[in-house]
């Protein structure tokens, strides 16, 4: 088709017009297919930088993918950018379900005015595709994906390849928006043929290494997201730095970890995958899964590998998370989907002393561990259990487990044999060279001191702090800048921290006690003759009852 | 309020150049206002833009329309609307006043319900403005009473895939690019759009809505006007 008669203007404008275009469709595809609800805000003023008047989020990694199979060209005849969607079960199988594909045809419409119509039967037809991806079959499968299935998606471009589908798969026609150029039309193929689905047996397996997800939740949703701007005179991409895939895959992490059912995260390392290099090597399968959607996810690294889900025995046992944002300096962090509604994002961790708990608690291939992003009761139970059997372990062991612990609470084994000099602990150099001899450090064995501040906010040598403590036995340890879980500051007279130290050491029960108890001992052995006297006399009866029986 | 300001109520003859879409529904009772919300939401979300900021020299620029999902509760469904609670207050007020009507109807539970895209043309004194219409959807709604629960689930599942129809069809429809009016300038704009809104901006919209009796004719005809009208006599 000439295009001679479409002004240079123009004509830059469209191209970038289809360009977005095509990109906003990939978002609107594979957020639908999330597994969540998505919600954006409208805004009466102008921000000048939501493409076609409309609020759909940009997921980085999408857009990535997007630009890379699209590889700086745009959808032409014979050119078609599709968005496979499919499904892969805890098992291994997996099945298309999907392709929504952006064509373009020869058909022209030389009058038609691009910065106006154009633009504006683009921003419609983007509207029927947020009603359309709820209405496909795929919808109601990914949003109850989780436990039996995740959904994927694939981006791809040139010929678009339906065999994937089964037979009798059906069309459904998105809608067409004519320009100088040709006819951009956009359609989905699905698949009806789900018949396996209700009849296969979902046995649970054993969780295998999956995929790596590394999240970080940069900055909660915004209002006005740093989008590239509408305004077409304006200059280029978006500005988001998003690094190249081969970066990600350099920072493949060996732990993994998972945290209570419905919220997974999978990591993996390049060295288990075992399989063959992939059949497209242009794209790549990426999980599509629940997440905190409504969170802006800034520059991220997923990291992948092409099929790594049919990796041997790596299939994927469990949801994965998708397209978090990852920052390198924070790379545990988590992002815990719910699996419907909101997802909160787990707060990032701190840099040392719960990261290298956390490293404790993952285990590669060791199936599901439960870690939650903060320290929780659970770790503490699990690291208290071991230092009351008076495992120190390697000083690794130890530092963690002072760090989660609550300090002094619950502790019933001194720790004795542990130098904590050279240990990589705050304050380490205040910490006494052998535990035995703390008598008199007042630190371990504080005075009796009124509450006037937060014994805890003090630092080791801080002499005054730490509020009374009724039963000092077991105060052979050393504090260290305790800050409690949800404790409060010194504004309270008596924090959680307070709380502790006071009743670490409570009493024993009575009933508990050995006088006590030997004496009970003592009467019930001084009864047995009596009793027994007592039954013998009763022999015959029961003799009598247990013939009944038989 | 019926108002005499302005055009026929809808259910008279459309207009020449109106285009007229008819979707039936078979719902239970409960499902009525979810059915009938799923199916404007989607006709609005195609109607509606961002608000208008004109500026000097003619030109304007829009704002930005935000949709989120809805999930129906009664019918395995989901839909998404425009982020506007004010439109969705405004929808859910005219479906819940239907849904009523059809219950103290006591009829066999017929009825329709209509949205009606217009134009409105200024005309000078004494005549009053004259409404256009460009565009009417029409929702014939039939109530079903189910007898058990097996029912009732089996009709949670057939609404909703009738329901993914319907979406589709309308999709279908707005995809013709058939007539829209033109975009207006900063003086005209309130005969085209529905600027009352503080974050989206609908072309300007009525939605009325007739009760069938058991005999089938009409029996009510209420006119709702969603509209701020300017020149409130």
């Amino acid at each position: 088709a000439m295009d001679t008669d479409l002004s240079s203007q123009d004509r830059k404008d469209l191209d970038k017009f289809i360009k977005f275009f095509a990109l906003k469709t990939v978002q609107v595809i594979v957020q639908a297919r999330l597994g969540e609800k998505i919600c954006t805000r409208s805004s009466s003023s102008p921000t000048g930088s939501d493409w076609f008047n409309l609020a759909i989020k940009d997921i980085p990694e999408v857009t990535h993918e997007a630009k890379k199979a699209l590889a700086g060209q745009l959808p032409a005849v014979g050119r078609s950018m599709c968005v496979e969607i499919s499904l892969k079960t805890s098992e291994g199988d997996s099945m298309e379900l999907e392709i929504w594909c952006l064509e373009m045809n020869e058909k022209c419409d030389k009058e038609i005015k691009v910065s106006y119509t154009v633009y504006n039967r683009l921003s419609l037809l983007l509207k029927s595709l947020l009603a359309i991806t709820r209405v496909t079959p795929a919808y109601r499968l990914s949003r109850k994906q989780g436990h039996e299935y995740v959904i994927l998606y694939r981006i791809y471009f040139g010929e678009v390849q339906l065999s994937g589908l089964g037979e009798g798969f059906q069309t459904v026609r998105v809608g067409t928006v004519g320009t100088p150029v040709g006819t951009i039309t956009l359609s989905c193929a699905y698949r009806i043929n789900l018949a396996f689905m209700s009849t296969r047996q979902f046995e649970r397996t054993p969780p295998i290494m999956g995929i790596i997800i590394d999240h970080f939740v940069d900055r909660p949703y915004p209002s006005s997201s740093p989008m590239h701007p509408c305004n077409y005179r304006a200059g280029e991409d978006n500005g988001v730095v998003y690094p190249s895939v081969e970066d990600s895959q350099e920072v493949c992490t060996t732990s993994f970890s998972t945290s209570p059912p419905s919220q997974c995260v999978f990591t993996v390392t390049k060295a288990h995958f075992q399989t063959p290099p992939p059949v497209v090597t242009d794209t790549l399968k990426v999980p599509v899964m629940g997440l905190a959607f409504s969170h802006q996810l800034s520059s991220s690294r997923l990291s992948y590998q092409p099929a790594a889900l049919g990796v041997g025995s790596a299939d994927m046992g469990y949801p994965v998370l998708f397209a978090g944002g990852l920052n390198a300096a924070h790379p545990h962090q988590l992002i815990a989907p719910g699996k419907e509604g909101g997802v909160p994002p787990l707060p990032s961790q701190p840099a040392h002393g719960t990261q290298a708990d956390q490293e404790r608690m993952c285990t590669p291939l060791d199936g599901v561990h439960y870690s939650a992003a903060t320290p929780s009761s659970s770790e503490d139970t699990e690291t208290v259990s071991n230092s009351s059997e008076g495992k120190c372990g390697s000083p690794h062991d130890l530092l963690e487990t002072i760090f989660i612990r609550k300090v002094g609470a619950f502790v019933n084994k001194p720790i004795n044999q542990v130098t904590m000099a050279n240990l990589d602990i705050p304050f380490a150099m205040f910490a006494p060279k052998n535990v035995e001899l703390e008598d008199n450090d007042p630190m371990v064995n504080p005075p009796e001191s009124p509450e006037t501040e937060s014994p805890l906010q003090g630092s080791l040598h801080s002499e005054g702090s730490s509020g009374s403590s009724t039963g000092n036995t077991h105060d052979d340890f050393v504090m260290i800048d305790f800050k409690p879980a949800f404790s409060k500051d010194d504004i309270l007279p008596m924090d959680l921290g307070t709380f502790y130290r006071e009743f670490q050491n409570p009493p024993q029960l009575s009933s508990l006690s050995i006088d006590i108890g030997a004496q009970s001992m003592a009467e019930d052995l001084d009864s047995l003759p009596e009793k027994l006297a007592v039954h013998e006399k009763n022999v015959k009866e029961f003799d009598a009852f247990v013939e009944t029986l038989q | 309020p019926l108002s005499s300001r302005c055009c026929a109520p809808s259910g008279a003859t459309p207009a020449m150049n109106c285009r007229a879409e008819v979707l039936e529904v078979s719902v239970e009772g409960r499902q009525v206002e979810e059915a009938m919300l799923a199916v404007l939401h989607t006709v609005l979300l195609h109607r509606s833009t961002g608000k208008f900021h004109y500026k000097k020299e003619g030109t304007y620029s829009i704002g930005t329309v935000g949709t989120q999902d809805v999930d129906c509760d009664f019918i395995d469904f989901a839909y998404v609307r425009v982020s506007s609670e004010e439109l969705d207050r405004a929808l859910r007020k005219a479906v819940g006043e239907f849904k009523d009507a059809l219950r103290s109807s006591g009829s066999d539970g017929m009825g329709q319900i209509s949205l009606e895209f217009y134009q409105k043309k200024k005309s000078r004194w004494p005549f009053s403005d004259e409404c256009i219409p460009w565009e009417l959807w029409t929702i014939k709604v039939n109530v079903v009473n189910l007898a058990n629960e097996q029912e009732r689930q089996i009709c949670r599942e057939k609404v909703g895939e009738k329901l993914c129809e319907k979406i589709i069809n309308i999709v279908e429809v707005m995809n013709r690019h058939e007539y829209l009016p033109k975009m207006p300038t900063q003086s005209e704009v309130d005969n085209v759009f529905d600027t009352s809104l503080k974050d989206v901006q609908p072309y300007l919209y009525k939605i009325s809505y007739q009760i069938t009796d058991s005999l089938g004719t009409s029996v009510t005809t209420t006119m709702r006007r969603l509209i701020k009208d300017t020149l409130a006599l």
